[in-house]
């Protein structure tokens, strides 16, 4: 929820305010609501079937000296780190040469689309399969170096994770960036051409700068979006090998559901809330106010 | 660990929080799906060939013999179904009859007051239970009473090899584990992993340790981690069991890869039956879909099965089984007067009929049904199900599987710190000192 910014056009729409009111209900029935209940719970014992009972500040202490949150968070900021990394520059680099319009782009375009349209689950199970290292890809083709042990080793499962990631949302970056790309007016670059500019540095010097709010834009959803990886992980690896890809979120799941420690479980929820909302905090920070420093021609 | 040979990880586990919201929100104004419509009684069980269509078949005679009170069957795949079960058990939204693994998931629900006490039922109907297996019945209890009633069939975890490959490499059928440890090597220099195992599913390493546990100190060792005995897990035969299967481990025992390997997928299984590794620790339900997706590699004759072999020096009978002594319904208490007449009926005329026994013998299971050695000899499999039969009726102890003896607590922590000690990432010390924190919660 960002916060509401006053405009010029203000008073005309303020007698509009209540048409923010159905997402507000949703948002404080789907999301609030249950959030306040997260952290009651995460002052409770409760297995998930039984009574619950009030701890006081037991699972607090019981989580934040587990070597297992460190850990857990260490993983998370390192898949949140690595699949920045890799997804915003691959990212960028197609969502320029797409928003192009030549007819052969938009044909690539709608393949690169493809992983978009599949669901994180079936995207693992196939995954899974494809990497199996006796009747997988490896084994099919003949070729010996695709028959490691993908998911058995924590490099290795870690690698392959970023790489399924990055699969599965480079296309919806890239969509992000060739609409930031289509806005730079042509005449920008009409005139970098006059002064003699390359490619390259029509890249450097015009295309990323303009590009800095969807730059933004997408990390942030990438970031923040990389702390609630669940169901991906949880397929593909359950958090294995020896908990290498046990990432906070999943971490919350296996505590809850598989180990009925609702109230630890909670205690990591409220702490996965928190640490969104810093994050995003922290990016809208970076990011200036808004359109006040917007490079567009006229804004 | 449970009977299935169907997918451990699902797709539907990822709803949860969907139905959790639906859930809430539905029972505002109605009593959600455990309550289905008037006259009927709802079940739910485990989806999957072949299970599920013999379920399927009990259900749909007893709804034909008794048009008034009629049971609606749900189906949900393995692992979904158990988070479902719990979250749903929690919201008082369970259904009539509750389909479970007995042990400590069972235990949770009859300390929460969620399941009926079957224990005058039982007394009542005396050749019910008289019918059934003795040993099954204790999974399904918690103390002294019944929460819960036997029902389908036994499955003992067993040994299988491939013949094949050991006539291929010249070597016979290991009785012991020094002799397994000698075929190690052997397997490795001809090229063909020594056992198969579906490491990334965890609960398939916990059949080794089962066993070992067994073999090196007697049942006395798990059974006094299950009674909540301090510091259970440094017992010194737990501790040398534990060392022997990271011996296992280290000698390249299982097959390069194992832990990317998954059960839900079969492809331990298939494993054994393509010759890319000889021997495998599995439970009794694989028979079945070895024998459907192998080819003719059961029905020639080169699958080989047998008991766990003995350990020198180590106390446990080798009789000893450990597996799954039966699977279980138990009714909820939140149900309708109405509902719990239905389901006690269905308990009563609906199960283990001769029809289902019928068809879990043609599946190559072995019903809980006393008596029923008699009409084993008449199947395809005869063989097999003798086997399966006389390992789970002559065995001196039965032990259920450790995931679902304990609580879902235990269960977790310990299926964490077994995945760690296969990856060799924790010594047998530390895999003990992590599990004795954990004992009796």
């Amino acid at each position: 929820m960002g916060a509401v910014t006053p405009s010029a056009t203000g008073r005309k729409t303020g007698s509009l305010s209540w048409l923010v009111l159905p997402a507000l209900v949703m948002f404080v029935g789907f999301g609030i609501i249950p959030l306040i209940g997260v952290v009651v719970l995460s002052f409770t014992n409760w297995d998930g079937i039984g009574a619950i009972t009030a701890a006081g500040f037991a699972n607090w202490g019981s989580v934040l000296t587990d070597p297992g949150l460190p850990h857990a968070l260490g993983v998370t900021f390192l898949v949140m780190f690595l699949s920045w990394a890799v997804q915003t520059p691959l990212s960028i680099l197609l969502g320029v040469f797409i928003s192009g319009h030549q007819k052969y782009r938009a044909v690539l375009a709608v393949l690169y689309f493809l992983p978009l349209l599949l669901s994180s689950a079936a995207i693992a199970i196939a995954y899974k399969a494809l990497l199996d290292p006796n009747f997988g890809l490896g084994a099919g083709l003949g070729l010996p170096f695709l028959s490691q042990n993908w998911l058995g080793r924590p490099a290795l499962a870690m690698g392959v994770v970023i790489f399924i990631v990055s699969w599965q949302f480079i296309p919806f970056h890239s969509l992000i960036y060739q609409g930031g790309v289509r806005q730079i007016p042509r005449s920008m670059y009409e005139a970098a051409e006059i002064d003699g500019a390359g490619r390259v540095r029509q890249f450097f010097s015009m295309t990323l700068p303009q590009l800095k709010n969807t730059i933004i834009t997408s990390s942030t959803l990438m970031i923040v979006g990389s702390l609630t990886f669940f169901d991906l992980i949880f397929v593909l690896t359950g958090g294995g090998p020896s908990d290498a890809t046990r990432v906070l979120a999943l971490d919350m799941y296996l505590r809850g559901f598989r180990g009925s420690l609702m109230g630890p479980a909670s205690v990591i929820a409220t702490i996965l809330v928190l640490i969104g909302l810093a994050l995003a905090l922290l990016l809208q920070r970076l990011g200036g106010r808004g359109g006040a420093s917007s490079q567009l021609e006229g804004a | 660990m449970d009977s299935q040979h169907t997918s451990r990880r699902s797709i539907l586990a990822l709803a949860v929080a969907t139905p959790l919201t639906v859930g809430a929100l539905a029972s505002c104004g109605s009593s959600g799906p455990g309550a289905a419509k008037a006259g009927e009684a709802t079940i739910w069980y485990l989806s999957g060939a072949p299970q599920e269509t013999i379920r399927q078949n009990a259900v749909d005679a007893f709804n034909k013999a008794n048009p008034d009170g009629k049971l609606a069957v749900t189906l949900f795949q393995n692992d979904a179904y158990k988070t479902k079960i719990k979250t749903a058990i929690g919201a008082n939204q369970a259904p009539t009859i509750i389909w479970t693994w007995g042990g400590g998931g069972l235990k949770s629900y009859a300390d929460a007051g969620q399941v009926e006490d079957l224990t005058s039922w039982f007394a009542e109907n005396a050749d019910l239970k008289s019918k059934l297996f003795e040993t099954a019945f204790a999974a399904g209890s918690v103390g002294d009473k019944i929460y819960a009633m036997p029902c389908e069939t036994v499955s003992p975890i067993v040994l299988f090899t491939n013949k094949a490959v050991f006539k291929q490499v010249g070597v016979s059928e290991p009785t012991t584990w020094e002799e397994i440890m000698e075929l190690v090597p052997k397997f490795n220099a001809a090229g063909i992993a020594p056992f198969s195992l579906g490491g990334q599913s965890r609960w398939t390493n916990m059949m080794w340790l089962e066993f070992m546990f067994d073999r090196v100190g007697g049942p006395e060792v798990f059974e006094a981690v299950f009674n909540g005995e301090a510091d259970a897990w440094s017992n010194p035969a737990s501790l040398q069991a534990l060392k022997m299967i990271q011996d296992l481990v280290k000698a390249n025992g299982f097959i390069n890869g194992f832990q990317s390997i998954t059960a839900d997928s079969n492809a331990d299984q298939a494993l054994l039956y393509t010759g890319k590794a000889a021997m495998m620790l599995h439970g009794a339900w694989t028979y079945g879909s070895m024998k459907s997706d192998g080819g003719d590699f059961v029905s020639k004759g080169d699958l080989g099965y047998m008991n766990f072999p003995s350990v020198a020096g180590g106390k446990g009978d080798p009789t000893n089984s450990v597996g799954n002594p039966s699977s279980y319904l138990a009714i909820s208490s939140k149900a309708t007067d109405e509902q719990k007449t239905i389901a006690k009926k269905y308990f009563k005329d609906g199960l283990l009929t001769d029809a289902e026994n019928e068809a879990w013998i043609a599946s190559g299971s072995v019903p809980i049904v006393n008596g029923i050695d008699s009409k084993l000899g008449a199947s395809d499999d005869a063989e097999w199900l003798k086997f399966v039969y006389d390992t789970a009726a002559n065995a001196g102890n039965f032990a259920q599987s450790w995931d679902q003896a304990l609580s879902p607590t235990a269960a977790e922590e310990l299926l964490n710190n077994i995945e760690q000690l296969f990856g060799l990432a924790i010594t047998p010390e530390q895999f003990a000192t992590n599990m004795n924190a954990v004992i009796g919660k």
